[in-house]
């Protein structure tokens, strides 16, 4: 039997997840894919893969899991409390999972969305030329105890390697831009949006994000439906009872709310992990500004593998340090652990 | 391009986040701005032109994505301008390889147990309601929302029902909804506002098929009515649901 990912226990919000289906918005189909797409880059840098392999999204808390062979993985995202047969693992890290250890990914200490990355990705067959369950539309579904998820060929054998991820795991100011039906909106109310600080809603999902405004909620002048248009991951609704709405990687392709401005893509993974309770202020930019910063975080989208450096354990980290072989053999200092 | 002072003429183009355009067609549905909408997106398919990702079409605009970072956004829009000034896209036909569609429906009954609310609005006995959909062909004004689900009309004047603030839990595939001089035939189980009155055997999104996508804009659907135990038997012939479908010559 070929490699593979045995899920002995997945909480409830575990999914398979790439970086999504471009292209079928014509067919009523979103994008979908990781809900924090930086994590999708992170994992890829530290195992030194392709950014397309499919991973493990978990939401708020992970699983125990077994590799069938050794197998390298790279935790990212919302920091987990994870371990290794009883030992604990760093975050944000490559590690050497061996065959029949235990994996235990536990809830998130801060954030919302953790992510497992396996060597060689996980290689379950494609639909519409990807892997990510699309719950929304019906494509795939969470994991439940039982699975067992085959996994692509690994060239390569590195690990203990880690990188100081982007902070985006408590909130803080995201920037948006200016949309066509920002116009629906009263200038006054639009300064007052982007001067308001909202905290993130227990309501959120894969599709879409409420935050709820400290102070009056907002309305369009026309009333609160508009006519049905396209709509975007990062776009904001304005709903029903005047709290905006952040759609996120799952949204419909549709929708008939009006919307105040769209977060940019760089930003969005600033608000999918923006936990319940998190405070969050949406900024507006000039476009010219924000086309400045999705450049940059796109630039340093490809420098991410010069950021990476080996993994020092701090021996108070170490469980079990009397089981270590402190004083035998000679260290070369790139083994594996 | 930019939006607060966006004068209300149309066609025109907005900005979408950071890296879509919305070309509009009209700020409520009309015939001719679906057709606008579908047309101005098959001559952008066909221009393929740099810096465009990707294009779809809501009722009356077609949306375009654009690779923001290696194209100039503002010269995709000026290149757009150029297309939209190019001829009189409301004039335009309707697309090509359109089909004529019949699908079996149950009217009624426990499994679309809104018929009786939704005809009253329309100011109509439950038969009369059922009757009149029967006996209408609409047509597919765009696929969205859902994967493949259909938004078809127009119904007549008296279908300008609103939709409900509460809404309905949890509709099934197939079910057939009404609102607003529309009927939309849902591709997923999801909440909706809009009124059950029918419930179909189709599945339209299929993805693990060749076809995944079963109706195209342009498409135009008689929703027959059968009875409770034709509609049982088409449930076990598989994803059709006893769908038919002829090319519009």
């Amino acid at each position: 039997m070929s490699r593979a990912l045995i899920v002995h226990q997945a909480a409830p919000g575990v999914t398979v997840q790439d970086l999504g289906r471009p292209g079928y918005l014509a067919f009523g189909l979103s994008r979908g894919g990781a809900s924090d797409r930086l994590a999708i880059h992170e994992g890829a840098a530290l195992l030194g893969q392709a950014a397309g392999c499919a991973v493990l999204e978990m939401a708020g808390m992970g699983g125990m899991f077994e590799a069938s062979e050794a197998t390298r993985i790279a935790l990212t995202g919302a920091p987990m409390r994870a371990s290794i047969d009883g030992n604990a693992v760093a975050w944000n890290a490559s590690h050497f999972l061996p065959a029949g250890a235990r994996l235990s990914i536990g809830p998130a200490l801060a954030g919302v969305y953790g992510y497992l990355h396996l060597g060689g990705g996980i290689a379950t067959p494609e639909i519409l030329g990807a892997r990510s369950a699309h719950l929304a539309a019906g494509i795939g579904q969470p994991l439940a105890a039982g699975a067992r998820l085959p996994l692509g060929p690994d060239p390569r054998s590195e690990t203990g390697l880690t990188l100081d991820p982007e902070a985006r795991f408590a909130g803080g100011t995201v920037r948006i831009v200016a949309g066509y039906q920002t116009g629906l909106f009263e200038p006054d109310e639009v300064t007052r949006f982007g001067e308001t600080v909202f905290t993130r809603d227990a309501r959120g999902n894969r599709m879409g994000v409420r935050l709820n405004p400290e102070g009056a909620g907002f309305a369009a002048r026309g009333g609160l439906t508009v006519l049905s248009e396209a709509i975007v991951p990062g776009d904001i609704q304005i709903t029903g009872d005047g709290a905006p709405f952040v759609l996120m990687a799952e949204c419909q392709t549709t929708g008939g709310y009006p919307r105040i401005g769209a977060v940019l893509p760089c930003d969005l993974p600033r608000v999918a992990q923006a936990a319940p309770g998190v405070s969050l202020r949406l900024r507006f930019v000039p476009m010219d500004e924000a086309l400045a910063a999705e450049r940059r975080a796109d630039e340093a989208l490809k420098t991410l593998r010069r950021r990476i450096t080996p993994l020092v354990r701090d021996p108070h980290d170490i469980r079990d340090l009397l089981s270590y072989q402190l004083i035998s053999g000679a260290i070369a200092g790139n083994e594996e652990e | 391009m930019t939006d607060r002072s966006a004068p209300d003429t149309f066609p025109r183009i907005g900005r979408v986040g950071l890296d879509g355009l919305l070309v509009s067609f009209g700020d409520r549905l009309t015939e001719a701005g679906n057709r606008a909408a579908l047309a101005f997106r098959a001559a952008v398919e066909r221009a393929a032109p740099d810096g465009i990702e990707e294009s779809s079409t809501s009722l009356v605009s077609t949306f375009l994505r654009m690779d923001a970072l290696r194209t100039d956004p503002l010269a995709v829009a000026r290149e757009m301008q150029a297309l939209l000034d190019s001829r009189d896209w409301y004039a335009e036909p309707l697309p090509e390889g359109r089909r004529l569609w019949r699908i079996p429906t149950v009217y009624g009954t426990d499994l679309a147990p809104q018929l009786g609310e939704a005809a009253s609005a329309a100011g109509l006995s439950p038969e009369a309601a059922a009757a009149e959909i029967a006996a209408t062909r609409v047509r597919v004004q765009t696929i969205g929302f859902a994967p493949g689900q259909p938004y078809l009309g127009e119904l007549p004047g008296h279908w300008d029902i609103p939709r409900q603030q509460a809404l309905t839990d949890r509709v099934p595939v197939g079910a057939l909804v009404v609102a607003i001089r529309q009927l939309v035939l849902f591709s997923v189980s999801t909440p909706t506002g809009w009124q059950h009155i029918g419930q179909t055997a189709v599945r339209l999104f299929r993805p693990e098929s060749d076809v995944p996508f079963v109706l195209r804009p342009g498409d135009e659907v008689i929703f027959d009515a059968v009875e409770r135990d034709a509609y049982d038997r088409l449930c076990k012939c598989g994803p059709d649901g006893g769908a038919t479908c002829e090319a519009i010559r």
